[in-house]
């Protein structure tokens, strides 16, 4: 079975992001940037489907500047076979980025397909559902546990309730909640061996993909701060000032 | 404008989020029809046909939208499509999974999670866990939106009286079955849209210290969350979680007990009216939030809370 896992590079989860000046987006100058958390659950995922013997060969993908080579990179040292970089310096937007991967998906043919749920930096929640709609794969979003068994793949999804399992057929896509896996790190053998691994670059237009975005930023602003209250002497004091001056008990 | 609405259900009973997101729908401006799929949904049609605003609800009843695989719904909703110029539903579970895929196959892109309406094509919606908020302008013909409940105060749920159409369509995609669902059972409020909620993080130490919180939480009529560390260290279900991949909730109150207050999950609860800190860490970072703040070992304070609860 052949898995393709697509990786998005965005700003380091610890990093406390700024907004420009000018109001136009994030200041990402000289800022750490890594794999998306939940990339990085959907890459540990593929490697353990491998190590099982059910995988045998994991392609990851990422879409983006050259940098994001660097992700693919980090992919491959944590297990995966072979890297595909779709190169471009344009905004990329969730509809463009499905598109994106539904052609490197034609080409590639692979059984299942994992991303992360979503990317830390957007908040969007979207690729994967848009991927499994264009390509007509089924799909199981939210995965806290993935079971392949035989020519169906059950996926235990994190829903608003609890938890939910559905059975997929397939070619299917599957997206990763936190919950799925503890992803490991890459060991310094690894990594040098994952820079000896073929790594293919390739442009939407290759892809035949149009890639116009069709939402626009007119601006991106900091919240509005919250202040921080006062310190409460003790238990007594917090329960008057909740009921006498919050008034919210 | 015209605008359908997927409501969020659970077949018996119509989500108080449907009516948040028929609020942000008045704010467009325009005819709002409701769509009710599911399975055995009479009641749930009813209470949509009473909620304020509401022009038409439809009614898809049947067994292939009873667990709301998104396969099946998105299908459902791409053809009922046409006429509309926005489709909107509740950034919950089911509106997450299904309307990224009605927004591919109409070939328009999505806006997730918007928290206000500035114009009927330009929407206001958080980005990096709440650190930045985005101004997004949409050039598609059809505006496909999940939208946040807590940016929107709901409409009424009584007064409305729109007109309830069956429609008799089905759309088995058969890519997908259900298999089996845990439910986590509660007879408190829904953490979504409770007035309290009290949450514990990693402080708690364990599962059963959320016991402590329970007793305090049901003195006030509270629902129970927990900060991912707790949910991560296995103490409480993933649904309890608030933070930015968990629920997003913006009560009267929230007090948060040993939370030490990381940015993801300041991104579920900083939109709270008045916030209670309780930690022993005085550097902690919840304290920043926080209107109140009480620097104290929780195993001493929440008994006492308890306590001071119950004279009351």
């Amino acid at each position: 079975m052949k898995v393709l896992v697509a990786v998005k590079r965005v700003v380091d989860y610890n990093v406390k992001v700024r907004v420009k000046p000018d109001n136009s987006g994030i200041d990402l100058a000289n800022v750490k940037m890594s794999m998306n958390p939940f990339c990085e659950i959907a890459v540990e995922e593929a490697v353990r489907l491998k190590e099982k013997g059910v995988v045998s060969e994991i392609v990851v993908v990422s879409i983006g500047p050259k940098a994001c080579q660097e992700q693919i990179r980090t992919a491959l040292a944590l297990g995966a076979d072979r890297g595909i970089h779709v190169e471009t310096d344009s905004e990329i937007q969730s509809l463009q980025a499905a598109k994106l991967l539904k052609a490197v998906a034609d080409k590639e043919q692979p059984n299942l397909i994992i991303l992360g749920k979503q990317a830390i930096d957007s908040d969007n929640n979207q690729t994967g559902q848009m991927l499994a709609a264009l390509a007509g794969m089924s799909l199981g979003t939210f995965a806290s546990e993935v079971v392949i068994d035989g020519d169906t793949v059950n996926v235990t999804r994190e829903v608003d309730g609890g938890m939910m399992t559905i059975s997929l057929t397939f070619p299917a896509v599957v997206t990763t909640d936190l919950r799925l896996n503890e992803p490991r790190y890459a060991s310094l053998p690894n990594i040098m061996k994952a820079k000896k691994k073929p790594l293919e670059s390739i442009s939407p237009a290759d892809l035949g993909v149009d890639i116009t975005p069709r939402l626009t930023i007119v601006k991106v602003e900091a919240p509005a701060s919250r202040q921080a209250g006062i310190k409460v002497a003790d238990v007594a004091e917090l329960v008057n000032k909740l009921k006498n001056e919050a008034k919210v008990i | 404008m015209s605008i359908l609405i997927i409501a969020e259900h659970d077949n018996s009973s119509l989500k108080q989020a449907t009516l948040s997101v028929i609020a942000a729908a008045k704010l467009i401006g325009g005819s709002i029809d409701v769509l009710v799929a599911g399975e055995n949904v009479s009641a749930v049609a009813e209470a949509a046909a009473k909620a304020d605003g509401v022009d038409k609800v439809m009614v898809v009843d049947n067994a292939v939208y009873g667990h709301f695989l998104g396969e099946n719904l998105s299908q459902l909703i791409v053809g009922l499509a046409e006429g509309y110029t926005h489709i909107l539903a509740a950034a919950g579970s089911t509106g997450k999974d299904t309307m990224p895929r009605v927004a591919a196959l109409l070939d328009v892109a999505q806006i997730s999670d918007i928290i206000r309406v500035e114009a009927p094509d330009t929407f206001v919606r958080p980005i990096y866990a709440g650190n930045a908020i985005a101004t997004i302008k949409s050039s598609d013909s059809v505006k496909v939106i999940t939208v946040r409940p807590t940016g929107f105060d709901p409409v009424a749920a009584e007064g409305g009286s729109a007109s309830v159409e069956q429609l008799d369509v089905v759309t088995d995609a058969g890519l997908s079955a259900f298999v089996s669902e845990q439910k986590a059972k509660s007879d408190r409020p829904d953490l979504s849209s409770a007035g309290i909620v009290v949450s514990g993080g990693r402080g708690m130490q364990n599962g059963e210290n959320f016991k402590m919180l329970e007793q305090v939480a049901d003195l006030m009529g509270a629902a129970v969350g927990a900060s991912r560390a707790a949910v991560d260290a296995g103490f409480v279900p993933n649904n309890m979680q608030v933070g930015q991949t968990g629920k997003i909730v913006a009560p009267q109150l929230y007090i948060a007990v040993g939370v030490s207050g990381a940015i993801q999950h300041l991104a579920g609860m900083s939109d709270s009216k008045v916030i209670v800190a309780i930690n022993k860490d005085e550097e902690a970072p919840i304290f920043q939030v926080a209107d109140y703040g009480l620097v104290a070992d929780l195993f001493e304070a929440i008994p006492k809370l308890e306590e001071e609860l119950k004279k009351a």
